[in-house]
């Protein structure tokens, strides 16, 4: 195992966010609270309890996984995107690093980021919701792998891209509509029978059902649902990754 | 002296279809300065990526320093630095940290006395906190040449090292690749300016649409190939070349006052009888001057030839 070269990389990737620390953090951490401010405080204070949670509280857990999920993505996607773009990638490529380890050092630095990220929005949400964490395990256990198999999922984005465009299309047409559409404002027990159905078909429903149980202990869906949908997902992306290389697919021609 | 590259029967075809290499066959022998010459398009920089690692083989396969660079690509790519020929770097990077970078990247520990050591060597020391954007070309060069170094490797790939950087820092590459190859690193060069091969190479080789056509010592190949003209300024103008002289490759310049004999390095004896017929036919000589093609003449020729 070349330990060198995941460290090189991922210390790589670490030093460019806390280059881009405004861009990195204090951006998505700014406008997560807004949300806390909008829909937590000013409109929330106007609606009813969810399953005997606050609204204010009840949309933390969705609005932590909506700025997790976009953040991975970017992040992960960005990363192996760049070094593609500028042409430095010919050096991991001739370096004697293997398939894993370039994948553990780029998702796990954008890993590590969205990590950081959400558990300071949980600390800036404390400003405006108090709120409880009943499973503090559990709710790390979500966080750590929602924000790896979402950078799986962005690391593909990333090599997929071929342009600035197509790195944007995926997070901004997918993801953001999936993630609002996907409980984190509201419980999908209060759509009709259909849309309820509809949303089952939604990976982020797991998520933030998920991720919500660990704090409140209500659950839109069965938690072992949720991490199995979510360990399957990762699976997804990681088998797709292993046919990236296997194949050269827009890395090695 | 075995060899520290072992190229067997390498083919490269895109999925478009074209054939970048065509069953290429070659041995870099260790410690020597390679130089590999072609046009553009002819699968220098294809040839140098596959054995790097980053672009794979159709067929055939390649030995570094004994090591698959598929089966055993970790051992076989340790040996191996490449300074490929787009300056492309990480803009917002330091100096300092994108060499310690590379040389994190190729499994080697952290050692700052050997990085500013190259760093050092290169000129770049007091460059070492300038971020890459800051850079001149030449001094970009010079850190993708510390790149490729900081893991220490025994074969280095210099894929037209001196493209676009000015005289003096051309020499000064010159310097430093004679300087490597002291120290016992196999130097493997594309390039352009033949000049620079000429220069600095042991070997030769020439690639043309995919194909060696061509691998030779530089002085073997220079006495063999190259040609040799012996220019006659005449006492009188002629108005034709004699018919006593057909035997000999002649031209007559427009005013007729001088002969020129073109002939290979190896048949110099020829002069003689041709000044000897001179002498017989009462042709009398001014001054005379000799000169030999340069490697770039024999370039020209050979990736004329069909």
């Amino acid at each position: 195992m070349n330990f060198y070269a995941i460290r090189a990389i991922y210390k790589f990737e670490m030093a460019r966010t806390f280059r881009t620390l405004m861009q990195s953090i204090a951006s998505p951490v700014l406008s997560t609270s807004l949300y806390f401010i909008v829909f937590g405080t000013a409109i929330g204070s106007r609606m009813g309890d969810i399953d005997g949670v606050s609204y204010a509280a009840f949309i933390i857990p969705g609005l932590v996984m909506l700025s997790l999920l976009s953040e991975s993505i970017s992040n992960a996607s960005f990363g192996i995107f760049f070094p593609k773009f500028s042409g430095t990638i010919y050096e991991v490529l001739s370096a004697p690093v293997s398939p894993f380890e370039i994948v553990a050092g780029y998702v796990g630095a954008a890993a590590s980021k969205s990590i950081l990220l959400g558990l300071l929005i949980l600390l800036t949400a404390r400003l405006f919701v108090d709120y409880t964490i009943l499973h503090p395990i559990w709710m790390l256990v979500f966080l750590a792998l929602t924000a790896v198999t979402f950078s799986l999922f962005g690391f593909i984005i990333g090599i997929w891209a071929d342009d600035f465009q197509k790195l944007q299309v995926i997070p901004l047409m997918v993801i953001t509509p999936l993630t609002f559409l996907g409980g984190a404002f509201y419980s999908i027990n209060m759509l009709p029978d259909l849309w309820q159905t509809i949303s089952l078909f939604n990976p982020v429903v797991y998520l933030v059902s998920g991720f919500r149980w660990a704090f409140y202990g209500v659950a839109d869906v069965n938690i072992g649902l949720s991490l199995g949908m979510t360990g399957l997902f990762m699976l997804t992306c990681l088998a797709t990754i292993g046919w990236i290389f296997r194949t050269g697919y827009r890395i090695r021609s | 002296m075995h060899s520290i590259i072992k190229v067997q029967d390498l083919g490269k075809t895109y999925d478009s279809g074209f054939t970048a290499l065509n069953n290429i066959s070659l041995e870099i022998k260790r410690g020597e300065i390679f130089a590999l010459l072609g046009p553009n398009g002819a699968g220098k920089t294809t040839l140098i990526s596959i054995i790097c690692g980053i672009a794979r083989a159709t067929s055939g396969n390649v030995l570094a320093d004994g090591f698959d660079i598929v089966l055993n690509y970790r051992e076989a790519r340790e040996k191996i630095g490449l300074v490929p020929q787009e300056l492309t770097n990480d803009a917002f990077e330091s100096v300092w940290s994108t060499v310690n970078f590379s040389r994190g990247l190729f499994g080697k520990a952290p050692d700052k006395a050997y990085i500013e050591k190259i760093l050092r060597q290169l000129s770049l020391w007091d460059k070492r906190n300038a971020k890459m954007r800051e850079l001149s070309g030449g001094m970009k060069r010079r850190v993708m040449i510390a790149k490729a170094l900081s893991h220490e490797p025994d074969i280095l790939f210099l894929d037209e090292p001196t493209a676009g950087v000015d005289v003096e820092l051309r020499r000064d590459m010159w310097e430093m690749v004679r300087e490597l190859r002291e120290s016992g690193v196999t130097i493997i060069l594309t390039t352009h300016y033949i000049e620079e091969a000429e220069e600095m190479a042991d070997r030769i080789g020439v690639i043309r649409k995919g194909e060696i056509i061509l691998v030779e010592e530089k002085s073997a190949l220079m006495d063999k190939l190259g040609k040799k003209t012996l220019s006659i300024h005449l006492q009188c103008n002629l108005n034709a070349i004699p018919s006593e002289l057909s035997a000999f490759n002649l031209t007559l310049d427009q005013e007729g006052s001088y002969l020129h004999f073109s002939y290979d390095s190896t048949e110099s004896d020829r002069v003689a009888e041709l000044l000897a017929q001179l002498n017989t036919l009462e042709i009398g000589i001014k001054d005379l001057n000799s000169s030999e093609s340069s490697l770039e003449d024999i370039f020209v020729d050979l990736v004329k030839e069909a």
